[in-house]
């Protein structure tokens, strides 16, 4: 960098100029310090202190382990997290193989089976799960009434499968359907070539090609359930990981180490998948498709496969709708006990949350909006840094940012409640740990993985040469970043941005551990609160859908962008 | 390795992708242990016949006959002829050993046939030593004798090569093409090999046909194309042609500019007739034909003029000598044309 010789030249000097690039590193580096990897490294410490003398110690983990409720909590953690996988695949398996493999009209309704259930967040869905698969729930009312028996959906954890796997299975489907669509016809054809074919050839060809990128989507199923709190919570489903550190941490104190060695082993766990993922993958890049190419080669659905095509995709639509359907019912339905569908239906519930609870809906715009406005600029920030800049420990800024995907929302919760909860706060503004600003800081860190993968991506199709044409004409960097590099950028900080917020705007785990007041707490956390009791759960499901909405806005918005972005790129890319 | 030599015989062989019309009346006869190309631009339709040979693609119509069998209503893997991808297509999930012996496993061969014969294969393409890399640890070169050994592996009664050089640079191209044709001789496997470069196909094939618009233009050695093309697209694919119009007089081709050509050859109706560039001598006064320079290319071994004269541009290719120097752009010259054994065409 031009700025750091003329330094060296100058001798020592008290505070040796710093390139704007470097000032910026350095801000960042603080923030991410201060905001994800102290308070993740507090809470690991904290699990090995004996809490009373401070000095270290493993009789945390004995003492866990000894404890009949933990062990069964993680077991239970565990089991809920491999069946979800499976059953996850189960679902996610027929729809990848039928479009990557066959002609098949239905495309499109595949492709939306993929983007539905990520629109709504399982907790949300989970109460309107239980209404209708529940063992009073509308099926089994009329399994038991017409057939005589019921089957136990969401009996404990069944329903916590039940509701992650219809939820996550899409992360499998887009990852199958991925590298499925990676691998070349000229890989098959060479096998039929060489004598092989059908089921055969698919199981030493197809399969093996396509398995990096299912065990990259099973992992993170296996995280994402792993770490989550909201849907066994609203469940009722306590006797699971996450649950137990929240209630330790909320009920028994903050001072309690069994929140503490949870968190550990939730971590642990989250980095050993993503290891172990990293390991799978890693020199199996098996993206064969060449230019001009495309994926296997298909053949056309005969007529008796069709239809059993279009029944697999029904079955699945159903199940991936019911718990859309389910809220609708319970935020339009009157009272609905013990019948399949609602007694009557009713806007009222609408009526209830704008005029008692608009303070939920507020909130989370400001809080989701703010987070998403800090990840894009900390994103567009450490893209830059590390993709254009030769920093010293640039690549630490990336890793440390994407390290809040090994971090659960619960374990985040607690650091930021241990590490600030003796903070006061200048301006009447109260303890640190309870102050609504430091939900936005917990939901910015979690977010801030995907908006930086977004911000390198957009910064990536920037031409260097864009660049070095500006400054060559005269500009200087700043006004090159800003004149040219952001402007190009826009699409995908845009796209990164929408992303952030509208996930942030159903987050759960680490807000609910920091809300201070029911007055500051966001969306998430109203819909929590409404459906802990039968009355609530008619507002609580009307807020559902406000969720429900600007998740899907979001969704929609940022798939527009980057599908703009994306023709805007491949219209300049041809001219060359 | 023994393979029983069988040839390869095409009879009216139709295809089409939905309503465009790619392969129409291909019919062609390769003998028996011949190396012949199927060579024609991109789009020609020689990929697609080559892989209809493989049974890949849609269904054509017609018949497809190796030795006498007819196989075009035949599954890929029911046919055993052996094809090399234009992407190799190894498997990178498989080490060389493995991606060789695949054919073999799927033939059911014992193990003990299996291990000797992947090895014969690797050596007859001399990468015996790499066996148990992966793919994605070789050079593109190697991986082309990979899939060149799991090919000939199978023993295959003949050998397809999908532009199986256009993934190389240019110094290993003619290294690859060198030892391909070595190879093929050894094996004496009927071998066909798809290609758009005309130098490929002169150096390699016994014979070649030439493809355009999904049909074939013309059948030959590639002597006897290049002296004596069928018709304007094979006399401007092979080499560079300059084609003049005009009409013939007795022993004389008499152009639309009026230049008289004398000719050897009596072709009936002949309205075209085809000079090669290096065939044309350029001087300042020596020639019959008045001209002007209206460009120059510098090419190393020789200068190619481009040349305006009363029947349109002509090219001139003269060789190169250092320190003779060049006509200039605009300066005026004259042309001497050795027509005798120019090939007429009727166009």
């Amino acid at each position: 960098m031009p700025n750091t010789s003329q330094t060296a030249s100058s001798g020592f000097t008290l505070f040796p100029r710093l390139s704007g690039a470097a000032v910026a590193g350095i801000l960042i580096a603080i923030f991410l310090m201060a905001f994800l990897i102290l308070p993740v490294a507090q809470v690991i410490y904290v699990a090995f202190l004996e809490a009373r003398t401070g000095s270290f110690t493993l009789q945390n983990f004995q003492d866990f382990f000894s404890t009949t409720l933990f062990r069964e909590s993680f077991v239970n953690s565990f089991y809920v997290s491999l069946m979800s996988v499976v059953v996850a695949t189960v679902i996610a398996l027929p729809l990848a193989y039928i479009t990557t493999r066959f002609n098949f009209g239905g495309a499109a309704v595949i492709q939306a089976l993929g983007v539905i259930p990520l629109i709504m967040p399982p907790f949300v869905g989970a109460v309107a799960m239980s209404l209708l698969f529940g063992r009073n729930g509308s099926i089994n009312l009329l399994l038991n009434q017409y057939l005589g028996f019921r089957i136990p959906f969401m009996e404990g954890l069944n329903g916590v499968i039940l509701v992650q796997s219809i939820h996550y299975f899409p992360f499998i489907l887009i990852n199958l359907s991925a590298s499925l669509r990676n691998i070349d016809r000229s890989m098959e054809e060479a096998a039929q070539n060489l004598g092989s074919y059908g089921m055969r050839m698919f199981r030493r060809i197809v399969f093996p090609l396509a398995m990096p990128g299912y065990l990259a989507g099973a992992a993170l199923v296996f995280i994402k359930v792993f770490d989550d709190l909201g849907t066994p919570l609203l469940l009722n489903v306590n006797n699971m990981l996450a649950p137990q550190a929240y209630l330790r941490i909320t009920g028994v104190g903050i001072n309690d180490p069994m929140g503490y060695v949870i968190s550990f082993i939730l971590v642990a766990f989250s980095v050993f998948s993503l290891w172990v993922s990293f390991l799978f993958m890693r020199g199996k890049d098996y993206a064969t498709v060449q230019k001009g190419g495309g994926g296997l080669s298909r053949r056309d659905l005969k007529p008796r496969e069709k239809w059993l095509a279009w029944g697999v995709i029904l079955l699945i639509l159903a199940m991936v709708l019911s718990p859309h359907i389910g809220l609708l019912l319970l935020a339009f339905g009157t009272i609905w006990s013990f019948s399949p569908l609602p007694d009557g239906f009713t806007v009222q519930h609408f009526g209830t949350i704008f005029t008692q609870s608009s303070q939920y809906v507020w909130n989370t715009l400001v809080y989701a909006g703010s987070a998403a406005v800090v990840d894009v600029v900390l994103g567009t920030a450490i893209a830059y840094i590390v993709i254009r800049t030769g920093l010293p420990g640039r690549k630490w800024l990336d890793y440390m940012a994407t390290a809040a995907l090994a971090v659960p929302g619960v374990v985040l919760g607690i650091g930021y409640l241990r590490m600030f909860h003796g903070i006061q706060l200048p301006f009447g503004l109260g303890q640190m740990s309870s102050f609504w600003g430091i939900i936005i800081v917990a939901l910015a860190v979690r977010r801030l993985p995907y908006a930086l993968r977004a911000c390198m991506a957009a910064l990536q199709q920037v031409a260097l040469s864009l660049e070095e044409a500006a400054e060559s004409l005269g500009a200087s960097r700043s006004s090159t970043i800003r004149r040219i590099v952001v402007p190009l950028m826009t699409g995908g900080i845009l796209a990164g941005f929408v992303t952030s917020f509208a996930t942030a705007a159903v987050e759960l785990s680490a807000t609910i551990m920091l809300v201070g007041r029911s007055s500051d707490a966001p969306l998430a956390y109203g819909i929590y609160l409404y459906m802990q009791s039968p009355a609530g759960r008619g507002p609580g499901a009307a807020l559902g859908i406000l969720a429900v909405v600007i998740v899907a806005v979001g969704t929609y918005l940022s798939q527009r962008i980057i599908e703009r972005e994306r023709a805007r790129q491949t219209m300049t890319g041809d001219q060359h | 390795m023994t393979q029983t030599k069988a040839g390869i015989r095409i009879e009216d062989l139709h295809l089409s992708f939905g309503d465009t019309k790619v392969l129409e009346g291909i019919d062609m006869v390769i003998e028996p242990g011949e190396f012949f190309a199927f060579l024609g631009p991109s789009g020609s339709g020689k990929s697609t016949l080559l892989r209809a040979i493989a049974g890949f693609g849609p269904t054509p119509r017609g018949r497809i006959l190796i030795g006498d069998r007819d196989i075009a209503n035949l599954p890929p893997w029911r046919r055993n002829v052996g094809m090399v991808f234009q992407s190799y297509a190894l498997w990178p999930h498989m080490s060389v050993r493995r991606n060789v012996a695949f054919g073999l496993e799927e033939r059911r061969l014992p193990a003990r046939e299996i291990g000797p014969k992947v090895e014969r294969a690797l050596e007859i393409v001399g990468l015996l030593h790499l066996a148990d890399r992966m793919p994605a640890q070789l050079s593109g070169g190697q991986q082309q004798r990979v899939a060149l050994a799991r090919t000939i592996a199978i023993e295959p009664q003949v050998l397809l090569l999908d532009e199986p050089l256009s993934n190389l640079d240019a110094a290993l191209r003619v290294q690859m093409r060198r030892e391909l044709l070595a190879l093929q001789r050894k094996l004496g496997l009927t071998t066909i090999f798809v290609t758009h470069d005309q130098e490929e196909a002169n150096t390699t094939s016994d014979r070649m046909a030439v493809l355009d618009k999904g049909v074939i233009q013309q059948i030959g050695t590639p002597q006897h194309l290049y002296d004596q093309p069928a018709n304007a697209f094979v006399a401007g694919f092979l080499g560079t042609a300059n084609i003049l119009k005009g009409a013939l007089q007795g022993a004389e081709f008499v152009t639309a500019g009026g230049q008289h050509l004398p000719v050897a050859a009596m072709v009936k109706g002949a309205n075209c007739i085809v000079l090669r560039p290096q065939n044309i001598h350029i001087s300042m006064s020596d020639g019959t034909i008045a001209g002007r320079v209206a460009h120059r290319e510098f090419l190393g071994s020789q200068i190619r003029y481009l040349v305006d004269t009363a029947d349109g541009k002509i090219i001139v290719d003269t060789l190169h000598s250092s320190g003779r120097p060049p006509y200039d752009e605009g300066a005026p010259v004259s042309l001497a044309i050795d027509s005798q054994n120019a090939p007429l065409l009727v166009a």
